[in-house]
């Protein structure tokens, strides 16, 4: 839990003194669920008393030193070798597939043990007698990795002895993952290894899959064998997609993000709105820190709900305003405990009891319960809204209605790629679907438009005018707003004079040879502009170029890739300058949400650009290098939607908690001024907030634990309103029921969050080493804790983690934590803002893309095909593919594959004939074509943002762009495959536990 | 030449000058001892229907410091084809264009009729006129209406090339871009911030990209058109595009709240029109029309804050030193002015509220630059709508009465030096040997720049005798001055006005009767006002009238005629006595007395009379009464209460006001109806009378008075009755006879006692 804390590089070997004491008692030997098997400990350093002596972590110094007890004991009697009771190298999977679906078994040890990186001549062990129930076998055949290997020699599954000559050719193991090296040296307690780290060559880059030995090992490893992220959701989509999701129980674990289900709301908040990392939360602090399993909750306040189910009630308790808690403020909830015959009510919070008011009494019936609880939505439901009253309204006054602000940038780029035209023409149209609430006529936002090179222009717009006015403010040192009257109008009735200007924008500035911009002062015109207007609103900027001209927030050009991989890599990360911060801030404090779409040609500094977007609620879209012709129609689709989507402005989110937990650490698009207060300009459907958890003191199994987000928020029609999320959570005394009720999807995203953070601050490889650690640890804490006992090598993964080592590997992989030649400064941190705010199943397909065949199942089918692994050696050339990650689209297509396909995909007579790079598939009339593009579409529809196709012909130059997203295969940028990341994890937990 | 007086008619009618003094004392001691400087009140521009510009250029006398204008006065050697500079005796040869010279064969310059001269210069590249309006939009609807209705009728008056532009103004400024089609298009200021010239170009797109030196300039020339097109465009181009606009043309859309003023940035405003021009148009002639309704109420310039609870700045908060924005504001339109004169343009300011609109902070970017004030109540009011109509009248060739850039310089004969000039002009700062050390009104230099003049426009110009007593004059000497006014023709030409004028010398102590009878009690009275006024902005008002005392009884002991210590002995010869009068009613009139008036007022006052010649001067000193009865035809009365008749008809021009009052009887009369019965058409005949009168004043003058018609016992009979010198107050009543006149409920003393004391004071050898 260490990782979690302000300062995220300090590893989880770092923990401070007083924990290494508790390992050193043995604490957990006591325990009654100690699974740790006697064998290989005691085959290892002999019995308790070695314990205590166990070795060094300082393996990866030298080998012959790991190998040699007395010696290190003497070095490093301390901490970190603790683990090292739990040593033990199996892999261990998940049971079988009906125990999955109950979820009861925490974990079980595979049938087949693999020993994977033990030694040289036995590298793997086939499972040998399934050392649990027989349910389990069921899954074995599929986790075998060498199907016909002996059983592994006890000594070398257990033994150092045997892992040390596999080590011996390669001294420097250790530093390719230099986790437990760099770690080792860091906290206090003497340590041999500090010289070790300032050694250059201690700390490369993780090259794990350039290791003969590895790569040995790796070949002989079958992949089938190890956990398969489609057949887990394979599995949940089977057994979980085809009854509702019925939330009255606290503590469930819901369905995958990737199963379709139906929500039934009996007093906790949908899965669509709360998702935890764990269900069950331990009761004490200790345990958590054990555990190392971040608490985390992915909370998205106002996410779309599918049709079929019923948006939030709006209850209304007119003048005194929502019905709270005296003490901590928490809003009424089904989890408030109504005693005294109804007339008082203790608070599910803070314990407080409070009075009923008279006009919201109601007598209790025989269990308690208040009789009209049914009635009342904010007693029975675990999500609703409640009208706010003035109290709740900025400076005490009802908001107006928000407002959209349209600023075009007009300098010669943005003119030269027609971009101008096309906005301005698209605007037309899409005025009329401003978003609406409910089932209101017309939108009450209000839209005004403003371009810009470095001078800003204003646009008059009252509907009393025959030609609009524009007003040109050059002074962008110290921007204000022009005009008052007509700048903000309403789509209807200025429609006329709003259509002649979208006319005459792009031939006023047809001949322009304005290369500079400004940005800062745009955003800042448009915040003034709503501050003048007395309300909320959005501003959508269409920006293409580096802003240079004499301006505050004037930028340089400083992308400089020499810069990757050192200890400066994270300035790449952080703004230029203070001054976005600072701008944001007051945008915030006005409810100014800020869009941004981008169209570069070049380094435009997407690091600094996104501050004011990311602090505001706001979206960035990125169109690298816009043509027209080719990027047409995904910005259009991008623009329709986020001018559509439903928005709450001037919002700002409270996340409270029962007595025992405390919410500590958020992440996302947001702006905080204090510790506790989300404040949003702007929050809509698709944005997410990360709340981290912590213990500040001990939790109650039968009370269990309480989160209620309460969101207070501007609605599209200016309203006032708060929409309120409860979710139960369950606490434990025991690990293993922790460990049964983790949602791994939601771990990742919190992961992910929590790194891409870390980068701003931290070299990225101390980022790395970060997340593995902390890995190894859960891992490593399940296994020691919660496991059955089995031989040291077999890997055992608790069931509902089992992907996360794959899943962690793609995060260690993606392109901000480990870039590729080929990407950009801007990429890079333009998906480190996308991830900030992403919801679990975004996460989800983003680090671990789907791919699916097109041509293997029957044509008439109407589902979708099951998703491979996205590796390349499961890809057929005879086949053709889509791979999509919510960013990008592939298309590929095996060399081999039938004429016939091709023709009725391509109308080409010849896989040759296929142009690489298409984006569009032409549309043709035969069922494999229909088929392809509704399912592109359906696609499409899932994803937040559009989708742009590529298709990719097997062998070519643009197959290196699609073979990046082969997560599972290693990767050109250094990236470790799956299942040399699984080994290496392997070696980490036995570290770890030896 | 018949009598002095009219001598110096005559002098006036053909040169535009008239001096105090017309036969000059020949030493410096002497001349100071006469009192009333030796001095002349030019109105250079004057309208010479008879004096058609010669095409050519005149012709200086080739010595670098000098370079006067050869003129009739310079001897003349016909046959070596030599002239000798009456100023500095330099012996020039004519240019080889006058080799046809010989007695009979004159160039114009050389007659003894064209002291004046005009000569028009074909060179140098002419540029349109500029009219730049500033126009303030915190305006209630009516006078917003009035004042567009008035801009856009104004549209149509202007000289068809001239470039026009608009700049608006309210809680911010903008500045209109004119040449663009369809979407109109402004540039937009905050109205608190203080801009350079520089950041002002820079933002309004003015400045090209850096070129080199070399290229830049021969360019440049036909660059200044493009470049400034966008926001100064021929009339004749975008006439239909302005009145559109002018027509769109919306109240300030801020809101003001109850109880504030509306925000009002004239002082942005004003800046920026400054540095519009200041970057494109250069010394070309260009006008900045302000239209202002208010005071200015926010940024650099403000002269009242936004509550209204707060009144704007009055004498009594001056003298207090209570006026907390006035030092500043004042500072900053200086600044302006002084940098809208030196690139030659002029400000008008029309300032129409019922409220102060801060003209005493904003006077002198009209002062320096040579640009109207018009001062009235709303702009919805023929007095503002006639006056604004009447800054485009034309004169006899159908030129519009106004010229602009125009420098004066001064020469003069070695025994004069030149002490300054008071009037709507900024020194240029140049040094010569005929400039004196000892400086009256603006001096230190021979050279001063007028932006803006009209025909009426006069300076008074105040010399120093400096010869001494011991070096006399030979008997029939004369000294000499000549001006030469450059200035840019409304035509666009450039033209040179020289007036070269002689006077002769006499030695005071010999021949003080010469000297006396060739007093000019008219115009040395104007000057004297003038010096009065000039000291009065800078000084406290009680100084400024004890100076004024002190020159008056001084001059009398100087050339009255008394026994001492015998006041009833005094007189005063011809030429002298009306002058002690004028300084009564000078010393009563709102030049020199703030009560009663607002500091706007003032400021108003004292610019008109700074700058109109010498008869409307006068009567701005000691207003014109008409009387009209049954008795005969209309005379003028005394400026006296005995004037207040009950059968009587009066009608007064202060310059600034015509007042009609009718007597007690009359009102009755008009009361019961008489006029409108057959029998009575006398009566009716009676009453047009002086409403034709005043109509036909009202029709010449500039500014337009404001007119006020009332009768006895009526409100406004108090402009009447607080100029009147009041003989009859409810002291003397009775001592007074008691058949005519009407008494004044005041304490200020009469022109009788004012004399009394005079005398008394005059004939004591104490002082």
């Amino acid at each position: 839990m260490n990782v979690n804390q302000s300062a995220p590089p300090v590893p989880p070997f770092g923990q401070p003194q007083p924990i290494y004491p508790g390992y050193h008692q043995s604490s957990y030997g006591g325990q009654p669920g100690s699974t740790a098997p006697p064998t290989p400990y005691g085959a290892y350093n002999g019995p308790v008393p070695g314990y205590q002596q166990t070795p060094p972590q300082g393996m990866s110094r030298a080998p012959p030193s790991s190998g040699a007890p007395p010696a290190s004991t003497a070095q490093a009697p301390c901490g970190p070798a603790t683990y090292g009771q739990f040593g033990q190298g199996d892999v261990q999977n998940g049971p079988s597939s009906t125990v999955q679906v109950q979820r009861l078994p925490g974990s079980q040890p595979f049938g087949s043990p693999l020993a994977p990186v033990v030694s040289q001549p036995a590298v793997l062990q086939s499972y040998g007698p399934p050392p649990t129930s027989a349910q389990v076998t069921t899954q074995l055949a599929g986790m075998q990795i060498s199907g016909a290997v002996a059983p592994a020699p006890p000594t070398s599954g257990m033994g150092y002895g045997s892992f040390g000559p596999a080590r011996g050719p390669q001294p420097n193991y250790g530093s390719p993952y230099p986790g437990a090296a760099t770690f080792g040296s860091q906290p206090g307690p003497p340590q041999p290894l500090p010289p070790k780290r300032l050694d250059p060559d201690a700390i490369p880059s993780p090259q794990l899959n350039e290791l003969p030995p590895q790569q040995k090992t790796r070949h002989r490893i079958d992949p089938d064998a190890i956990p398969s992220p489609i057949q887990v959701i394979e599995d949940d989509r089977n057994n979980r997609g085809t009854e509702p999701f019925v939330t009255g129980v606290r503590g469930q674990v819901p369905p995958l993000v990737t199963t379709n289900f139906l929500v039934k709301d009996q007093g906790n908040a949908s899965p669509r709105y709360i998702r935890c990392t764990s269900y069950n939360i331990p009761c004490t602090s200790d345990m958590a820190k054990q555990a190392q399993v971040p608490l985390a909750a992915v909370i998205k306040p106002l996410a779309r709900l599918p049709p079929e189910e019923a948006s939030p009630y709006v209850v209304d308790h007119g003048e005194s305003g929502p019905l709270r808690c005296n003490r901590c403020k928490a809003y009424m909830c089904p989890f408030m405990q109504f005693i005294e015959g109804g007339r008082r009510f203790q608070c599910c919070f803070c314990s407080c009891i409070n009075d009923v008011p008279p006009q919201y009494f109601q007598h209790l019936d025989h269990t308690g319960k208040r009789v009209d609880a049914y009635d009342r939505p904010e007693l029975s439901l675990g999500s609703y809204e409640f009208l706010a009253t003035v109290d709740y309204c900025k400076n005490n006054k009802f908001p107006s209605p928000p407002a959209f602000i349209f600023m075009i940038d007009v300098s010669y780029n943005a003119i030269r790629t027609g971009l101008v035209r096309l906005l301005c023409e698209e605007l037309k149209s899409l005025l009329d679907f401003l978003p609406r609430e409910g089932g209101a006529e017309e939108s009450a936002i209000r839209v005004g438009f403003v371009t810009y090179n470095k001078v800003l222009h204003f646009y008059n717009v009252k509907s009393s005018l025959a030609q609009p006015q524009m007003m040109v403010v050059s002074d962008v040192a110290d921007m204000f707003v022009p005009l008052l009257d007509g700048f903000l109008v309403n789509v209807i009735e200025s429609r006329a004079v709003i259509t002649s200007l979208l006319d005459q924008i792009p031939e006023m500035f047809a001949d322009t040879r304005e290369t500079e911009t400004v940005f800062a002062p745009v955003i800042q015109a448009g915040m003034e502009a709503l501050k003048a207007a007395e309300c909320a609103g959005k501003l959508f900027l269409f920006h293409t170029s580096l802003p240079m001209a004499e301006a505050p927030g004037k930028l340089k050009n400083r992308d400089d890739r020499k810069l990757i991989n050192t200890d400066k890599e994270k300035t790449l990360f952080q703004p230029q300058t203070g001054a976005y911060q600072t701008l944001a801030k007051e945008c915030v404090a006005q409810g100014c949400c800020v869009d941004l779409f981008l169209f570069p040609n070049q380094y435009v500094d997407v690091a600094t650009l996104s501050v004011v977007p990311q602090l505001t609620g706001g979206s960035v879209y990125k169109y690298a290098c816009f043509q027209v012709e080719n990027d047409q129609e995904r910005f259009l689709s991008d623009l329709r939607r986020d001018v559509q989507k439903v928005v709450g402005f001037d919002a700002v989110m409270r996340v409270r908690t029962s007595t025992g937990i405390r919410a500590v650490d958020f992440f996302g698009a947001f702006y905080m001024s204090n510790t506790t207060d989300v404040e949003l300009a702007g929050l809509d459907g698709d944005k997410t907030v990360t709340v981290e958890f912590k213990h500040d003191d001990r939790l109650n199994e039968e009370s269990g634990a309480l989160l209620q987000c309460a969101l207070l928020y501007t609605s599209c029609a200016g309203q006032r309103r708060l929409r309120i999320h409860n979710l139960a959570l369950n606490c434990c005394t025991q690990l293993a029921d922790m460990y049964r009720n983790c949602e791994t999807d939601t771990l990742i995203n919190y992961m992910a969050k929590f790194a891409y953070r870390a980068v701003l601050n931290s070299p990225v490889k101390a980022v790395r080493d970060t997340l593995i650690t902390q890995c190894a640890q859960i891992l490593a804490c399940y296994r020691k804790n919660c496991a059955s006992p089995s031989s040291a090598g077999q890997l055992i993964l608790p069931e509902c983690m089992k992907l996360l080592p794959v899943y962690l590997n793609c995060v260690l992989k993606s392109d901000v934590l480990q870039p590729g030649a080929e990407v950009t400064t801007d990429d890079r941190a333009y998906v480190r803002q996308l991830v900030t705010s992403m919801d679990v199943a975004e996460t989800n397909v983003f680090f671990y893309p789907r791919l699916l065949p097109l041509t293997k199942s029957p044509i008439e089918s109407t589902t979708e095909p099951p998703a491979v692994r996205a590796s390349e050696e499961r890809l057929s050339n005879g086949d053709v593919y889509l791979l999509e990650n919510g960013l990008n689209l592939f298309l590929w297509v095996g060399a081999s594959v039938q004429q016939g396909v091709v023709q009725s995909l391509f109308s080409v007579s010849s896989f040759s004939q296929i142009t690489s790079g298409l984006s569009v598939l032409p549309i043709l009339d035969n069922p494999l074509s229909k088929k392809v593009r509704d399912l592109i579409d359906s696609l499409r529809a899932q994803r937040s943002r559009y989708m742009k196709l590529i298709v990719v012909k097997q062998e070519d130059k643009l197959e290196m762009l699609f073979k990046h997203f082969l997560v599972e295969d290693k990767s050109l940028s250094g990236g470790a495959s799956y299942v040399d990341f699984l080994c290496h994890m392997h070696k980490e937990i036995r570290q770890l536990l030896s | 030449m018949a009598t002095y007086l009219e001598f110096i008619q005559q002098n006036e009618e053909r040169d535009g000058v008239r001096f105090s003094w017309n036969v000059w004392p020949s030493s410096r001691l002497e001349a100071t001892r006469m009192v009333v400087p030796l001095a002349c009140l030019l109105t250079p521009l004057k309208e010479r229907p008879d004096l058609p510009p010669v095409q050519y250029e005149p012709v200086l006398c080739s010595r670098p410091t000098c370079k006067a204008v050869l003129n009739p006065l310079c001897q003349v050697d016909y046959r070596a084809k030599l002239w000798a500079c009456n100023f500095c005796f330099q012996r020039n040869q004519f240019p080889p264009a006058y080799g046809g010279i010989s007695e009979v064969n004159q160039p114009a310059e050389l007659m003894p009729q064209f002291s004046t001269i005009e000569y028009m210069i074909q060179r140098g590249a002419q540029s349109p006129l500029i009219f730049l309006y500033v126009v303030d939009t915190c305006l209630e609807e009516d006078d917003l209406q009035a004042l567009k209705e008035s801009l856009q009728m104004s549209l149509s008056l202007l000289p068809p090339d001239a470039l026009v532009g608009l700049i608006t103004f309210g809680r911010m400024v903008q500045v209109h871009e004119l040449s663009c089609e369809g979407i109109s298009k402004s540039y937009v200021f905050r109205g608190t911030k203080d801009l350079t010239a520089k950041q002002i170009q820079d933002m309004l797109g003015l400045t090209k990209p850096a070129m080199p030196m070399q290229q830049a300039r021969p360019p440049q020339p036909q660059e200044h058109p493009l470049v400034s097109s966008r926001f100064l465009q021929p009339i004749h181009k975008i006439d239909m595009n302005l009145t559109d606009l002018l027509g769109e043309l919306q109240r300030d859309p801020w809101p003001v709240t109850q109880g504030k003023r509306p925000l009002r940035s004239t002082g942005v405003a004003l800046s920026i029109a400054v540095g519009l021009l200041e970057g494109t148009f250069p010394n070309t002639g260009a006008r900045i029309m302000l239209f202002t309704g208010g005071p200015p109420t926010q940024g650099p310039g403000m002269v009242v804050g936004d509550e209204l609870k707060i009144p704007i700045r009055s004498w009594h908060d001056i003298e207090k030193d209570n006026a907390r924005f006035m030092k500043k504001a004042t500072k900053h339109y200086e600044m302006l002015a002084n940098r809208t004169a030196t690139n030659g343009h002029c400000i008008d300011i029309y300032a129409c509220a019922l409220d102060q609109t801060g003209l005493l902070e904003m006077k002198c970017c009209a002062n320096l630059t040579g640009g109207h004030m018009v001062m009235g109540d709303s702009f919805n009011t023929s007095l503002f709508k006639q006056t604004f109509q009447r800054i485009f009248s034309k004169d006899f060739n159908g030129d519009f009465r106004m010229a602009f850039g125009a420098t004066l310089e001064v020469k003069t004969s070695r025994e004069l030096k030149i002490a300054g000039a008071i009037g709507p002009c900024v020194s240029l700062n140049v040094k010569g040997p005929c400039v004196s050390e000892n400086e009256l009104g603006v001096g230190g230099t021979s050279q001063w720049k007028i932006c803006g003049l009209d025909p009426t426009s006069t300076l008074g110009i105040y010399f120093e005798v400096v010869n001494q007593h011991n070096s006399p004059i030979p008997q029939g000497g004369r000294g000499a001055i000549q001006f030469v006014t450059q200035y840019q023709h409304s035509s666009t030409q450039r033209r040179i006005r020289v007036t070269t004028i002689a006077r002769n010398w006499a030695d005071a102590q010999s021949q003080l009767r010469h000297i006396e009878a060739a007093f000019d009690q008219e115009a040395a009275a104007v000057l004297m006002a003038r010096l009065g006024v000039f000291r009065a902005e800078s000084e406290e008002g009680p100084d400024v009238l004890r100076w004024l005392d002190r020159q008056l009884i001084r001059l009398c002991q100087k050339f009255g005629q008394y026994n001492k210590e015998d006041p009833t002995s005094f007189r005063l010869s011809d030429s002298f006595s009306l002058y002690p009068q004028f300084m009564f009613h000078l010393r009563r009139s709102p030049f020199l007395q703030v009560f009663n008036n607002s500091p706007d007022e003032s400021s108003y006052y004292r610019h008109h009379f700074a700058r109109q010649d010498l008869t409307q001067s006068l009567i701005m000193i000691q207003p014109i009464l008409y009387s009209y009865s049954f008795q005969g035809p209309p005379e003028p009365v005394l400026l006296d209460s005995s004037s207040i008749l009950a059968d009587r008809i009066l009608l007064m021009d202060t310059f600034f006001q015509i007042v009609i009052y009718l007597g007690e009887t009359i009102a009755q009369w008009r009361k019961a109806g008489y006029q409108d019965m057959a029998e009575y058409k006398n009566f009716k005949h009676l009453l047009q009378a002086p409403l034709d009168d005043a109509q036909e004043i009202l029709q010449a003058r500039f500014p337009m008075p404001r007119y006020i018609n009332t009768e006895h016992g009526g409100s406004q009979a108090r402009f009447l009755l607080s100029k009147v010198n009041p003989s009859q107050t409810h002291n003397n009543l009775y001592a007074w006879g008691q058949e005519t006149g009407a008494p004044i409920l005041t304490d200020d003393v009469s022109l009788q006692v004012f004399m009394d004391h005079l005398k008394k004071l005059a004939v004591s050898s104490a002082c």
